[in-house]
């Protein structure tokens, strides 16, 4: 018998903590890939779908090696659409499902993400980024896929993504990212680059009861009074898993609660409201920032990922010198925080935004200040990282720079003068 | 330089919107057609297909639209203009491609006749959905060029400028139609050849030892050649210096991806075109593109006779965003209201570029038909009346 | 970091007007085969007397992905496993352009199967040469579709337990008119057959077997590249016209070479412009 229809005792909505057999707990030496490949395996992941892709494929080659003891599969699947299809299929059977992919494999997967997101299937997309448009530098870190993960499919829908920056964090944070997929029964994209993913430190996996994992929400009453797309008061419809009786219909056509595509002539667009609105009525429950020294703070600056520990840095420096600067990092970066930026707008005199790439999160953050502050873009191409010395000098400009500025002002760092001002010469 | 004769049925038809298109890029001078059959842009094909043995063009449908992008980008280099038709889902899949099309710097363009809903969504309902998508959807910096019709015979004009655009900054330019739009019949003017004008390409004219396929000229856009020409080039998609070789550092991708990016920032001027009606004393200034504007431009009528002093901004270039021009108004009236087919795109872009300065009111509009102007009225109405300047997107309802 | 130098060598060898010499030295391993596998093609561009100005090369990603790089031709560097689509597009839009893609069997069969079978069907006039060293080298030494049963790869580490692709097979059932398989031993035969697969029209595939010494041999304990080449040498057996039912290859057993499929077919161009000569002259519905 299902245990579903014997209204198995966790479907409660209970916490639930990290089964013993899928926690490694220690203290160790690995890299973020590895680390993440560990955090998936700790939340109860039992399927990961991937193709090689530098410089993500130490994650796929580490949960290759450690799978099967956990009763986990790996399998490489023949590219990134199939990977990222056999996620959806695994999670529709019943298994927290995950890939993981760098921008090339991303840009192919955004038809399955949108479909994904319109059956609201709960998987995680690892994204280790790399360097510039189309196959750009393969070996080296960048920063520029922040907007596609939030636009990249066609339609409206929305994601949770999370910047973790550090391993320690790629453990802690892909477990969360299940959680709040699970939760919200939405695609949680975890944003990593290829320098936390190739970073190597110390990573604790704590015992297996000071995890904490949120079981998947299965639906527990009766047959034949299922409605698969029917919401709870959270606005997330409870699941069920193929093989159990519920004799499910879905499909990536607009569809009502029963699932059943809708009519033309019915057809309102009512029904794919909810998709948005569960991540957006929900983002106070989703935001994670982290803010240090923002109260009395005369410039803030605001990073995620990689940039935010080269900024760690370069704010000292500047703090050293007088400035007062406060930092706010990005965690979870959409849901973007608006309300938090809005309000910092009010009293700072300008945000400063280090990121690697020319111009992404710092047109949501020049959104949300409506021309309260300046807005202070710190751009880098990809294929390496900022120095602390550019975002220190940023600050500085952006602290004695008088006059509101309206727009984006872009910041000239010493790498954009070297290769356009100072004749820089790739080849000879 | 002057259109084909060939290609172009001068004179006055009642043609739809995907018949228009078609014959704006046989005006345009594109020969080549790379396609996957998907609602609601297989009129488009199926009219390029009967057109293609009259004027010498080519015709393909491939097994995929990432084929068919990853085709249109190969024939571009053999000297032909192409263009490709998808809608939502094959869009989505194109977007590797884009990125390859926007490091190669290949010019083409990309029909996307929009359709309702994410993912398989339904297919023969409009929308404007991929807006955003058009801008960001594929991985990495770049920048592209995004025109959005209204009409059939826009349908044909802006494809010409699409081809035009594409040429001047070789980069791959998105016409966001949508299925309303598409498969509506209206009267299309087609003027005859020598009245059209055509962007040609900006061919490399120089020695054959001293060609270096990425050196910029002046506007960051660099010359192109032909496959078959004896130049012996090299394209690829890592990050490349000025001869078209792979380099793997930061100096290199600074040096590779920024001029793409800025060559259409820095020229964002000469690219944003918006169409402006009655905007000298408004104090409600509807921003609309597309199908939407129709309603937008009947809504402004009757707003104007019911004593409001409304006025509308319909952009034909979503991207580059019109910016400075939304900012400038922004400063001089009470409200913007958007409506737009889905739940939110570009009126983000409308808060961001007006600094707090005015108010932003969202209508989507999905449920309603193009030809109802009630309920934008009625918004209009109640948008008038706020007194205070709301920070943030306010959705009011009817 | 500072900027690239290119050291000019004295003497000019006489194959340096076909490679990019500004560019060498290339990036592949000590003891790969994709060397050779380009050796054959530029002495068989010479062999086929073809005007070098209408040859147009594509590759796709991964090591056999960067020979387009270092081929002084009309070359291209595209995405993964589009390469064939790429070439498609090419080939249609300037049919007098010779077009020849030349990549892995990762790039080719795996994430490109879809385009290799319809790009056969089709049987548009271009030359596959589809370098098969078993693995994904260049992203670190993945299980490919060719990988045989029980060998190693890193996300096979306990060993393949997926049945490989035989590429003969899948060219020959899908339309292919010219179908050739050797080794990297078999030089001068391997420069023979992309000589007559130059020269005749359609859709050609000859693959080559390559030793890959960082991953593929290493991980499984075959030696280093010479010891690849000694067992090539001991175990492949040429039997021309053999169907191609029979070319699986095992993890270390026999391997078939030869020419397995020379026939001749309408290519895509040849039927298209059939078409649109009796098409032509009709009115059009408006």
């Amino acid at each position: 018998m299902s245990p579903i229809i014997n209204g198995f005792p966790r479907l409660r909505g209970l916490k639930m903590k990290a089964d013993p057999r899928d926690v490694n707990t220690g203290v160790y030496y690995i890299d973020g890939d590895v680390a993440a490949g560990q955090g998936a395996l700790a939340a109860g992941c039992k399927f990961i779908g991937g193709y090689p892709i530098t410089p993500s494929t130490e994650a796929a080659e580490a949960f290759a090696r450690v799978a099967p003891l956990a009763g986990a599969m790996f399998i490489q699947m023949e590219d990134e659409l199939a990977s990222i299809a056999s996620v959806v299929g695994a999670s529709w059977a019943g298994v927290k499902s995950m890939t993981i992919t760098s921008g090339p494999g991303y840009s192919l997967m955004m038809e399955t993400i949108g479909f994904g997101a319109m059956l609201e299937t709960p998987f995680v997309l690892l994204n280790i980024q790399r360097g510039g448009p189309s196959t750009g530098v393969p070996t080296r870190t960048g920063q520029a896929d922040m907007m596609q993960s939030r636009w990249g499919s066609h339609g409206d829908y929305e994601i949770i993504a999370i910047s973790p920056d550090s391993p320690q964090e790629m453990f802690d944070y892909t477990i969360k990212a299940f959680n709040l997929a699970e939760r919200y029964r939405c695609p949680v994209m975890i944003m990593s680059d290829e320098c936390v993913g190739h970073m190597t430190e110390r990573v604790v996996i704590p015992p297996p009861d000071e995890i904490e994992v949120e079981p998947r929400r299965f639906y527990d009453g009766q047959i034949n009074e299922y409605l698969p797309f029917k919401p709870d008061e959270n606005l997330v419809p409870r699941m069920v898993k193929a093989g159990d009786g519920y004799k499910l219909y879905i499909t990536g056509l607009i569809h009502d609660e029963r699932g059943y595509p809708v009519k033309n002539e019915e057809y309102k667009s009512i029904y794919t409201k909810r998709l948005v609105d569960k991540i957006r009525l929900n983002k106070d429950k989703i935001i994670e920032i982290k803010e240090e020294e923002t109260d009395d703070a005369e410039i803030v600056v605001v990073s995620y990922g990689i940039s935010s520990r080269v900024a760690v840095r370069g704010i000292e420096k500047a703090r050293e010198k007088g400035i007062k600067v406060g930092s706010l990092r990005l965690v979870t970066v959409w849901p973007f925080p608006d309300k938090k930026i809005a309000e910092l707008s009010k009293t700072v005199k300008a945000f400063v935004i280090p990121e690697i790439n020319y111009g992404q999160i710092a047109f949501e953050v020049e959104r949300c200040s409506y021309g309260e502050a300046n807005i202070v873009l710190i751009p880098h191409g990809g294929a390496g990282v900022h120095t602390p010395d550019d975002i220190f000098h940023a600050i500085e400009y952006a602290a004695k720079e008088k006059k509101r500025i309206e727009g984006i002002i872009e910041y000239k760092t010493k790498l954009e003068k070297l290769i356009f001002e100072e004749g820089f010469k790739l080849y000879e | 330089m002057k259109a084909d004769p060939k290609g172009i049925l001068a004179g006055t038809y009642d043609l739809s919107g995907s018949e228009a298109c078609v014959e704006g890029a046989l005006a345009a001078g594109c020969r080549f057609f790379s396609g996957y059959p998907i609602q609601p842009a297989i009129e488009i094909m199926q009219r390029f297909l009967a057109r293609a043995p009259q004027v010498d063009a080519t015709f393909v449908q491939m097994e995929d639209e990432i084929s068919s992008l990853a085709a249109l980008l190969g024939a571009v280099w053999t000297g032909k203009k192409g263009v490709t038709a998808t809608s939502g889902p094959g869009f989505s899949l194109m977007m590797e491609h884009i990125g390859l099309g926007v490091m190669h710097e290949t010019p083409c363009v990309i029909i996307d006749v929009q359709r309702a809903g994410p993912s398989t969504g339904i297919p023969n309902r409009p929308g404007q959905g991929d807006m955003m998508q058009a801008r960001w959807g594929s991985h990495g910096d770049y920048e592209i060029i995004a025109l959005s019709p209204s009409s059939p015979q826009e349908m044909f004009d802006f494809t010409i400028k699409a081809f035009n655009f594409s040429e001047r900054y070789r980069v791959p330019v998105v016409l966001m139609s949508d299925e309303y739009v598409a498969h509506l019949r209206e009267k299309v003017i087609i003027p005859p050849a020598s009245e059209i004008k055509i962007e040609p390409r900006r061919y490399y004219k120089g020695p054959k030892d001293k060609y270096l396929p990425f050196k910029r000229d002046k506007d960051l856009v660099p010359p192109m050649v032909d496959i078959g020409d004896g130049y012996k080039f090299h394209v690829t998609g890592l990050t490349h210096d000025d001869r078209g070789y792979p380099v793997m550092n930061e100096e290199c991708q600074e040096f590779n991806v920024h001029p793409i990016v800025r060559k259409i920032r820095r020229s964002a001027d000469k690219i944003v075109e918006v169409q402006e009606a009655e905007t000298d004393d408004a104090e409600i200034v509807i921003v609309s593109y597309g199908v939407i504007s129709r309603v937008a431009l009947k809504t402004l009528e009757k707003a104007r006779e019911s004593g409001i002093k409304v006025g509308s901004l319909k952009l034909i270039t979503v991207w580059p965003f019109a910016e400075k021009r939304v900012a400038e108004l922004a400063k001089k009236v009470k409200a913007f209201v958007v409506p737009e087919m889905n739940y939110g795109q570009i009126v983000f872009e409308v808060e961001r570029c007006s600094y707090g300065n005015a108010n932003v009111v969202f209508i989507p509009y999905g449920e309603k038909e193009v030809d109802n102007t009630d309920d934008l009225l009625s918004v209009i109405k109640q948008a008038i009346k706020e007194k205070k300047v709301i920070k943030g997107i306010t959705e009011l309802h009817k | 970091m500072g900027p690239l130098k290119t050291i000019e060598s004295k003497e000019v060898h006489p194959m340096d007007n076909l490679l990019r010499m500004d560019r060498i030295p290339h990036i592949w391993c000590p003891g790969c085969g994709i060397g050779l596998a380009v050796n054959a093609f530029a002495t068989a561009l010479e062999k086929a007397k073809i005007d070098l100005d209408n040859v147009c090369i594509v590759s796709g990603i991964g090591c056999t992905g960067r020979v387009a790089g270092y081929v002084k031709l009309d070359s291209f560097h595209t995405t993964h496993g589009r390469a064939i689509a790429f070439a498609t597009g090419i080939k249609l839009g300037n049919p007098k352009l010779k077009v020849v893609v030349f990549s892995g069997d990762g790039d080719l069969i795996s994430i490109g199967g879809n385009h290799f079978i319809h790009a056969a069907r089709r049987n548009i006039d271009m030359l596959v040469i589809c370098v098969n060293n078993f693995i994904y080298a260049m992203t670190g030494g993945q299980v490919a579709p060719t990988t045989p049963l029980t060998a190693y790869a890193t996300t096979s580490p306990y060993g393949c337990v997926e049945p490989p692709f035989n590429i003969p097979y899948i060219a020959d059932s899908s339309g292919a008119v010219y179908v050739a398989r050797w080794t990297a031993l078999h030089i001068r035969r391997l420069t023979n057959s992309i000589t007559e697969a130059l020269n005749k029209s359609g859709f050609s595939v000859v693959e080559v077997i390559s030793p890959c010494a960082v991953y593929y041999s290493r991980i499984n304990r075959l030696g280093d590249g010479l010891d690849m080449m000694k067992f090539y040498h001991d175990n492949s057996e040429i039997r021309h016209w053999e169907d191609t039912k029979n070319l699986d290859i095992g993890f270390q057993t026999k391997i078939i070479v030869g020419k397995f499929v020379d026939r001749q077919r309408p290519t895509y161009n040849e039927s298209y412009n059939k078409w649109l000569s009796e098409i032509k002259g009709t009115k059009d519905e408006g």
